[in-house]
C-alpha cells in the first residue's frame, strides 16, 4: 500500500473509476463460466451462483446479462431483443452497456449474432450450430407454481418427483377443458429435469427441441443458471391424449410484412374496438418486407 | 413363518422410537411394565418400544389401546412420516421381504410408500390438501408414476375411485375443505386405494365423526376390504371398532405390546390385566 | 391505418434521462454539496450505505445526490459501483467492546456500569417542527454551536470505550457461551445463498437489507406473528476501529474507522439441555452507520430465525431472507414496468380459447 495520503474516491483517477472489459471483473466472469459448464453438462438443471450487482436493476435482465458479460469477447457480435423487439427500451439499454464496456459490434440481424441476449421471446428465425441464445429469467423454479419453498422444490427435483405439477396440470384441465398456461409452460429436459422455459409463449416451445443452438438460462434476482445444450430433447408436459398445442392467432396475419408463421401481437388501432396484427420479431418482420421488395435478392 | 402356507406381507421387528434422552435405563427389562411412558432416569420419552408382529395377504390387524400407547406412533413409523429409533420392518414386496426398508433411501421410501401403501389419518389436513378438489387429492397418487401419464384413464379412474366410496359424481370436483368430516374419510380412503396398495394404514379413521356417520364409514371400509382383498392396519382405542373390521389385535399400553392374538379370543378371553381393564370398561 | 413499428427507443431514453437530471438541477436554490450532505443529512446517508452494503461516506453522498433523494436508487448505485471495485482481503474481526462510542443504553437494567450514554438522539424530545430552522440561518447555526462548546467545556469527560452489557449476564452464567462458530463466515457476495443457511450468512443478508422490510417483519413477529420480546440488552452507536493484515508482515495496519450501531438484545429462555440449566437466548444485529431501527429490527429478525418450530413466516428463513433486500426486491417489483406484451397476449389467446370452447359447448347443448 503506497505511504500517500488517501486518494477521494472522488477523484477521477481513482483506481474505481476504470472499468473490465464487459464490467465483471475476471473472477466474477470466471465463477459464471464454471457454473454454467456444470449447467451445460447437467441439461435442465439449476444452478447456483453468486450473482454480482451491475447497473442494471435485478428484475430488469441482469442474469442474461451477467451470462453474456462472462462469455463475450472483442469478435463476438450481440444482438439484444425484448419482446422480440431490438428498439424496446430495455434492449436499447442494455445494448447500451454491452457496447460501452466491449465495444462489441450489435446488430438487428439474427443470423449475423454469435451472441443473442433475449427477454421472453425466441427469435424466428432459425438458429443455427455456433450461435448462443441467452434468455433473461425471472423465475427459474417452474415448480414455484405448486411450492413456495425452495427446500421443498429442491428435494423434487433430485427425486424427479413431479407428481404435484401433473396434478396442477389435471385440474386445470378439470377446471377448463384443457391446460391453459400460456408462457412459461413447463417442460421436460433429456427425459430428467422439469425446467422452466422463461416466460416465452407456447409458440415459441417448439424452437427449443433440439435447436442447433446452445440456449442458456440467466436469473440475476434468484441466482441460478440453467441450460440446454444443443440438439437436447426437450419436451412439454402434456397428457398423451391431450397433445400440447401452440396459440392459433385465429387466422390473423402481420399488417406490415403478411406473415402468419411468426408469432403476432395484437395492437389496438385508432378506431375505437379495432386491433391490428404485427409481428413480435422485428428482425424477421424486416426480412420479410425485404424480401418482398426484392431487396435482399430473392 | 407361513399362514395357512402364506408369508407375511408385513414383517415387524424390534420397532422403537423415544424423544428426548435415552438411557440404559430406559431400555432395560425394567422398563417392561411402566404406568408412564417417560424415564425417570433420564426424562426421555418412549412412545412405543420393541414392537414385533407379522401381517400376512389379506388380513386385519387391529393396534388398540388408550392415549400414550404408541399406536399411531407405530403406523407413522411404517408410512415412513417419521424415523424409528431401532427397529426393521420387511415387505414382501419389496426385495422379497429380505431388505429393512427403514434402511432404504428417502426416495426409495417415497416409491415403496407410493405403490404398496395407502394411509387414512384420524385428521383429513394430514392426508388430503384441502385446498384441492377431492377428485384433484386421489388423481394426485394416481400421478406418482413415470412417463406421460393420459387424462382420460386418470380422470376416469378417479371417479371409480370415489364412486367406490360412495360420493356422488357432481361433487368429485368441489374443494375438499367443504365435505362434511365423513365426506373427507372417504376422500382418504380413495387416495389411500388408487394405486392398488398391499397395505392399508388407517389411524383411527372413524374417531371424531358423529356416532351415525362412522357406522357408514366402518362398514365402507369393511366391504371394501372384502371386495379387494388388502391386508389393513386399524389403530383405534375403540374395541368397537376393531370387533368389527379385524382379525387378530395387539394390545399397546405406554409404548409396549401387552397382548395379542385373534380379536375374538382377546376381546372375550383378554389375559393381560390391562387388557381386562379396557374390556371391561366397553359400555 | 396502417402498422407502424416502434423505433426510436435510444433517443427516447436518452431524453428521459436529461429529464430526470433537469428536473433536479433547474432551481434557482443553490447546488447541494456532497460535504452539505454528509454533514446535514447523515442519517440518511448511513441508510443508503447500510442498504448499498459499501462504506464510502462520500460516494453515498453523491449517489443520493444523484438519486434526488431516493434512498433505494443511492443503495443501488453504491451497489454497482462496488462490483466494479477489486476486493483486496478481509479485515480482521472487529472487536466492538473497542467502540469509540457515542451512543449507548440498555434497557435491560436501570444503570449499567459506565451509565446510561444518551448520546445525540431525538428520543426524547418533542417531535415537533422547528421552524425556526427557515429563519435566520448563519447566526442560528452559530449560536447552536456555541452553546454546545459551553456546555462541554464544563460538562465531565466521558471514557471512550464501555464494558458490554452482555458480558455481565454471560458472566452470570444467563447466556450461553460464545460458541466457536464457523472459521470463516459465509460470503453470500462469493456464494449464493442455500437453505437452512448458517447464522453468519443470515446475519450478513440481515446487515445489508432494506430498512423497512425489516422493520415490518420484525414488527410482525413482535406484534404477534412470532413471540420475540426484545428487551435491549444493550444498544450502542459508534466507531469501530478496522484492522487489516497487509503483506507487510508486521501485524495488522490500522485501515481507520467506520461507525455502526450495534444491538443486543435478550429473548426468551432456552430449553435446558442436559446438564445445563435454563438460558436466555441473544439476538444480534449490527449494521453501517447511525441506524437504531435497522439494528434493532435485525436482532429480532436474528432471534425469530432460530426458532426451530416455524408457524410465521417471519420465522421462516427463506421467507425473512429472500425478500428483505431492498435492490432486489424493488428491482423486481419495478421490473413489471417493462413490455409484457407478449405474456399478455399468450394469456388472452388462452382466454378466448377457452371461450370458444365454451360456446361451441353451449352451441351443441342448445
Amino acid at each position: 500500500m503506497k505511504a500517500d495520503s488517501p486518494r477521494s474516491l472522488l477523484d477521477p483517477n481513482a483506481d474505481c473509476r476504470r472499468h473490465a472489459f464487459a464490467y465483471l471483473d475476471e473472477s466474477a466472469k470466471r465463477e459464471i463460466r464454471r457454473q454454467t459448464l456444470k449447467a451445460v453438462a447437467i441439461p435442465g438443471h439449476q444452478v447456483p451462483f453468486a450473482g454480482r450487482e451491475i447497473p442494471i436493476a435485478r428484475g430488469w435482465g441482469t442474469g442474461g446479462l451477467q451470462l453474456t458479460m462472462s462469455l463475450i469477447g472483442p469478435k463476438d457480435v450481440l444482438k439484444v431483443i425484448d419482446q422480440g423487439c431490438d428498439g424496446s427500451v430495455n434492449a436499447v439499454n442494455l445494448r447500451r452497456l454491452a457496447t460501452m464496456t466491449t465495444g462489441c459490434r450489435t446488430v438487428s440481424r439474427t443470423c449475423e449474432a454469435t451472441l443473442i441476449q433475449t427477454r421472453h421471446t425466441v427469435p424466428e428465425t432459425p438458429l443455427a450450430a455456433g450461435q448462443i441464445l441467452i434468455f433473461q429469467v425471472p423465475y427459474p423454479e417452474i415448480l414455484r407454481l405448486v411450492e413456495p419453498s425452495e427446500t421443498v422444490t429442491r428435494r423434487m427435483h433430485a427425486e424427479a418427483d413431479y407428481h404435484r405439477m401433473w396434478t396442477f396440470l389435471y385440474e386445470n384441465v378439470v377446471q377448463w377443458g384443457g391446460i391453459t398456461i400460456g408462457f412459461r409452460y413447463p417442460v421436460k429436459v433429456h427425459g430428467r429435469y422439469l425446467m422452466d422455459p422463461s416466460p416465452i409463449p407456447r409458440w415459441d416451445i417448439p424452437k427449443l427441441d433440439r435447436s442447433p443452438a446452445l440456449m442458456l438460462f440467466g436469473a440475476g434476482r434468484e441466482k441460478r443458471i440453467y441450460a440446454l445444450p444443443p440438439f437436447t430433447r426437450v419436451e412439454p408436459l402434456a397428457f398423451t391424449d391431450l397433445p400440447f398445442e401452440v396459440e392459433q392467432q385465429f387466422g390473423a396475419r402481420c399488417a406490415r410484412c403478411g406473415a402468419s408463421d411468426a408469432f403476432l401481437d395484437e395492437i389496438p388501432v385508432e378506431e375505437a374496438g379495432k386491433t391490428c396484427w404485427a409481428c413480435s420479431d422485428t428482425d424477421y418482420c424486416d426480412q420479410r418486407l425485404a424480401d418482398k421488395r426484392g431487396d435482399n435478392g430473392a | 413363518m407361513a399362514l395357512n402356507g402364506q408369508f407375511p406381507l408385513l414383517r415387524v421387528r424390534n420397532l422403537s422410537k423415544h424423544y428426548g434422552p435415552f438411557c440404559a435405563a430406559c431400555a432395560g427389562p425394567a422398563r417392561r411394565e411402566r404406568e408412564t411412558n417417560v424415564c425417570p432416569e433420564c426424562g426421555g420419552t418412549a412412545a412405543c418400544m420393541d414392537v414385533n408382529f407379522e401381517l400376512f395377504p389379506g388380513e386385519v390387524l387391529g393396534v388398540v389401546g388408550e392415549s400414550g400407547s404408541g399406536k399411531s406412533t407405530l403406523l407413522r413409523c411404517l408410512n415412513f412420516d417419521q424415523p424409528p429409533s431401532a427397529g426393521e420392518v420387511f415387505y414382501s414386496g419389496a426385495d422379497n421381504g429380505h431388505t429393512n426398508l427403514f434402511t432404504l433411501s428417502a426416495q426409495r421410501k417415497r416409491a415403496v410408500r407410493s405403490s404398496l401403501l395407502g394411509i387414512v389419518y384420524q385428521s383429513p389436513h394430514l392426508g388430503l390438501n384441502l385446498d384441492l378438489s377431492a377428485g384433484a387429492n386421489v388423481a394426485e397418487r394416481l400421478l406418482i408414476q413415470e412417463g406421460a401419464p393420459e387424462y382420460a384413464r386418470v380422470r376416469g379412474r378417479t371417479f371409480s375411485l370415489l364412486g367406490k366410496v360412495r360420493m356422488p359424481e357432481s361433487r368429485v370436483d368441489e374443494l375438499s375443505r367443504t365435505f362434511s368430516g365423513g365426506m373427507q374419510q372417504r376422500v382418504q380412503l380413495a387416495k389411500a386405494l388408487a394405486p392398488k396398495p398391499k397395505l392399508l394404514l388407517l389411524d383411527e379413521p372413524t374417531s371424531g365423526l358423529d356416532v351415525s356417520v362412522q357406522a357408514s364409514v366402518l362398514d365402507l371400509i369393511a366391504s371394501l376390504q372384502r371386495e379387494t382383498g388388502v391386508s389393513m392396519l386399524v389403530v383405534s382405542h375403540d374395541l368397537g371398532v376393531v370387533r368389527l373390521l379385524t382379525h387378530r389385535t395387539l394390545v399397546m399400553k405406554t409404548g409396549r405390546v401387552v397382548e395379542q392374538g385373534l380379536t375374538d379370543q382377546v376381546l372375550e378371553d383378554p389375559q393381560h390385566p390391562y387388557t381386562q381393564q379396557l374390556v371391561a370398561s366397553i359400555l | 391505418m396502417g402498422y407502424i413499428a416502434v423505433r426510436g427507443g435510444e433517443e427516447a431514453i436518452t431524453n428521459a434521462e436529461t429529464l430526470l437530471h433537469y428536473y433536479r438541477t433547474r432551481g434557482k436554490s443553490a447546488s447541494l454539496s456532497t460535504d452539505q450532505i454528509r454533514e446535514q443529512l447523515p442519517l440518511a446517508l448511513d441508510r443508503v450505505m447500510g442498504e448499498g452494503a459499501l462504506y464510502a461516506p462520500e460516494l453515498a453522498a453523491l449517489a443520493f445526490k444523484q438519486a434526488a433523494g431516493d434512498t433505494l436508487e443511492a443503495a443501488f448505485l453504491l451497489r454497482a459501483h462496488r462490483s466494479s471495485v477489486s476486493r483486496i482481503g478481509a479485515s480482521e474481526v472487529v472487536d466492538t467492546g473497542k467502540m469509540r462510542v457515542r451512543r449507548r443504553i440498555s434497557a435491560a437494567f436501570k444503570n449499567i456500569p459506565g451509565g446510561q450514554v444518551l448520546g445525540a438522539t431525538a428520543d426524547y424530545t418533542h417531535h415537533l417542527i422547528r421552524f425556526e430552522l427557515l429563519t435566520n440561518e448563519a447566526e442560528a447555526r452559530e449560536r447552536t454551536v456555541r452553546a454546545f462548546e459551553d456546555l462541554a467545556r464544563d460538562g465531565e469527560s466521558v471514557p471512550d470505550t464501555f464494558p458490554k452489557v452482555v458480558d455481565m449476564l454471560r458472566a452470570e452464567g444467563l447466556l450461553s457461551q460464545k460458541k466457536p462458530g464457523d472459521a470463516r463466515p459465509y460470503d453470500i457476495t462469493l456464494r449464493p445463498l442455500e437453505f437452512p443457511a448458517p447464522r453468519s450468512a443470515r446475519l450478513q443478508v440481515l446487515a445489508r437489507a432494506e430498512t423497512g422490510g425489516m422493520l415490518a417483519l420484525a414488527y410482525a413477529n413482535m406484534r404477534g406473528y412470532g413471540h420475540v420480546h426484545p428487551v435491549i440488552g444493550e444498544l450502542r452507536v459508534g466507531e469501530v476501529p478496522l484492522y487489516f493484515k497487509g503483506s507487510r508482515g508486521n501485524g495488522p495496519d490500522l485501515l481507520g474507522w467506520v461507525r455502526v450501531t450495534e444491538c443486543e438484545v435478550v429473548t426468551q429462555m432456552e430449553k435446558a439441555e442436559a446438564n445445563s440449566s435454563a438460558r436466555f437466548t441473544l439476538g444480534y444485529g449490527l449494521c453501517f452507520g447511525h441506524n437504531e431501527t435497522k439494528a434493532i429490527s435485525m436482532a429480532v429478525l436474528d432471534r425469530a430465525l432460530m426458532d426451530e418450530e416455524v408457524k410465521s413466516p417471519t420465522q421462516d428463513q427463506e421467507f425473512v431472507l429472500l425478500h428483505t433486500d431492498g435492490i432486489e426486491a424493488s428491482g423486481f417489483c419495478l421490473h413489471y414496468k417493462l413490455p409484457h406484451y407478449v405474456t399478455f397476449q399468450a394469456d388472452r389467446e388462452q382466454i378466448r380459447t377457452v371461450r370458444a370452447a365454451a360456446k361451441e359447448e353451449e352451441t351443441v347443448e342448445g
